[in-house]
């Protein structure tokens, strides 16, 4: 098999002495979705956080398409331009329009030129249906269509993975559908994607990959039809029996 | 079903890590950030040497520096005029020991007039915008003029006239102003869900406004209101223009008896003595807000 294109190894990171990842091993290869999963405080955020640096790591190493991102003398700045992230909260800048917030790394990082950039900008809107939303502040939109907007953000950079943090957590109910769809047309479009959830449902239709994680390790990891219909560890089985039930 | 949470499942087994080793990678990556450290403490110590020395050179190697020296660094001159100085200093202390408790009071009633809603105070309202309007526009020095000179002159019954006392009213007539509006912005930085929250329990208006919402526009402005207290401080300097003999009127008198500027440094000493503590406090709140921040935001 090809060299993935994300691998973690044997990554550890506490946050004082609360120890929140013991040892996680995980490979991502190019244009799989993989799903993490577990409770909350299970440390699906932290791990994505560790990926785009802007958490340290304790121990362990990150490689990105062959670069170790844990390396100490690597410029964070340069990893994180090919990493996109896409926060629970939004995260949007409240002082920018919607095109101004997806403009901006592309303007400021990249050296895009203005038009250039608010082109490509509006190409993104346009396919995740914003196309009308450009010059509204986050204010203005509904949690969905901020959400939209900020995965928009995250794919102005043409990263080479997605980070999704529980994404659709925020959001009402009768609004994740349209932020999930999205993820879909992202996968089918072949981009790679590591993301945190408590949507079982997409989890299960989309995933390529689903990982359990519980006390700082990934328990179980299986393609999704295996994790869901077959899990091997009880605590797997006994997790998904408690957020399946409802 | 027996429900659980999924912070207890986690709970019930700790990780046990008695076992965990640092990697080789691990140790390396430390061996290198503690290298990098002490490479930025050398430049760190280097830069500010090397600054040091040239702002000490350049001041020694100009052409009026000896007699400089001998106008404002007399070490005679200080250690015979200091005590005078800290006598005076400590009226000082005392003006705005008093000016600030009277400001707080006095500026918290600004700020809940100017933000309260009441139909019925909508004349006290005009009047505390206007007060802080004119008050906030005045400029402080010409404050203490107005109050030190124009009070007594007015000549009416129970008016103060000890210039001392004058200073402190045209501080608090300034100060107040600043201070009223940092607390009613920090009065309109508490979110309406709180009073709503507060209200719903069933608090009344002033007990959602003591027991909910001050407390948190305080914490929210403590920066700015320390900033505030900072200036006070040094600005009680400006009374010395009434005549009182603090600080900064007791180097003056001093200093042009002696022709000699040594008695300023001495009580420019004294002021700064006193901010510093407080200057550094402000700094430890607003550190300690940042990490409040940080880990709101965090995971």
């Amino acid at each position: 098999m090809n060299e993935p294109l994300l691998r973690i190894s044997a990554l550890r990171k506490a946050y004082g002495s609360r120890l929140v990842l013991r040892s996680i091993d995980l490979e991502v290869a190019e244009h799989q979705v993989v799903c993490l999963i577990g409770g909350s405080g299970s440390g699906k955020s932290t791990l994505l956080r560790c990926i785009d640096l802007l958490d340290v790591v304790d121990d362990g190493t990150i490689h990105l398409g062959g670069t170790e991102l844990t390396d100490p003398r690597l410029d964070a700045n340069l990893a994180r331009r090919r990493i996109g992230i896409v926060f629970q909260a939004y995260n949007l800048f409240p002082h920018l329009n919607v095109l101004d917030n997806i403009t901006l790394a592309p303007r400021q990082v990249h050296k895009v030129p203005r038009r250039q950039a608010e082109e490509s900008a509006r190409e993104l809107l346009a396919r995740l249906g914003l196309a009308d939303k450009a010059h509204d502040y986050p204010e203005r939109l509904s949690g969905g269509q901020q959400q939209r907007a900020a995965i928009a953000r995250a794919l102005a950079t043409d990263p080479q993975v997605l980070l999704f943090d529980e994404i659709t957590s925020a959001l009402d109910p009768e609004l994740v559908g349209e932020v999930l769809d999205v993820v879909t047309d992202l996968k089918e479009r072949g981009l790679t994607i590591l993301m945190a959830t408590h949507e079982m449902g997409f989890a299960r239709q989309a995933a390529d990959q689903v990982c359990f994680l519980q006390d700082g390790v990934i328990r179980e990891q299986g393609t999704a039809e295996q994790v869901f219909t077959d899990p091997r560890h009880e605590s797997t089985r006994r997790f998904l029996s408690r957020v399946l039930e409802r | 079903m027996k429900h659980e949470t999924t912070a207890e499942l986690d709970q019930q087994a700790n990780p046990q890590d008695e076992q965990y080793r640092p990697s080789e990678r691990q140790r390396e990556r430390e061996r290198f950030r503690r290298a990098r450290q002490r490479r930025n403490r050398w430049t760190a110590s280097l830069c500010t040497l090397v600054s040091l020395v040239a702002v000490a050179a350049t001041v020694v190697a100009s052409p009026g520096w000896d007699r400089l020296h001998s106008r404002f660094l007399d070490g005679a001159e200080f250690r015979k005029t200091f005590p005078a100085i800290l006598d005076g200093f400590w009226l000082n202390v005392q003006m705005f020991l008093i000016a600030e408790v009277l400001i707080l009071v006095l500026g918290l009633l600004i700020a809940l007039v100017r933000v309260t809603r009441a139909p019925g105070l909508q004349p006290l309202r005009l009047a505390a915008t206007l007060y802080v309007d004119v008050f906030r526009g005045v400029p402080t020095l010409l404050l203490v003029f107005l109050v030190g000179f124009g009070l007594p002159a007015l000549q009416l019954q129970g008016t103060p006239s000890q210039p001392w006392l004058l200073g402190v009213i045209a501080l608090v007539l300034s100060y107040t102003a600043y201070v009223g509006e940092v607390l009613r912005a920090g009065l309109n930085s508490v979110h309406p869900a709180q009073r709503n929250a507060a209200r719903a329990l069933g608090l009344s208006e002033s007990q959602t406004l003591r027991r909910v919402i001050l407390p948190q526009a305080v914490r929210n402005v403590l920066p700015p209101l320390l900033n505030d207290f900072i200036a006070l401080q040094k600005d009680t300097a400006l009374v010395a223009v009434l005549g009182p003999l603090e600080a900064l009127r007791v180097a003056q008198i001093k200093a042009n008896y002696d022709f000699n500027y040594t008695p300023y440094l001495g009580a420019a000493a004294l002021f700064i003595a006193m901010t510093i503590p407080l200057t550094r406090y402000a700094d430890r709140l607003q550190r300690r807000a940042a990490q409040r921040t940080w880990a709101e935001a965090g995971q």
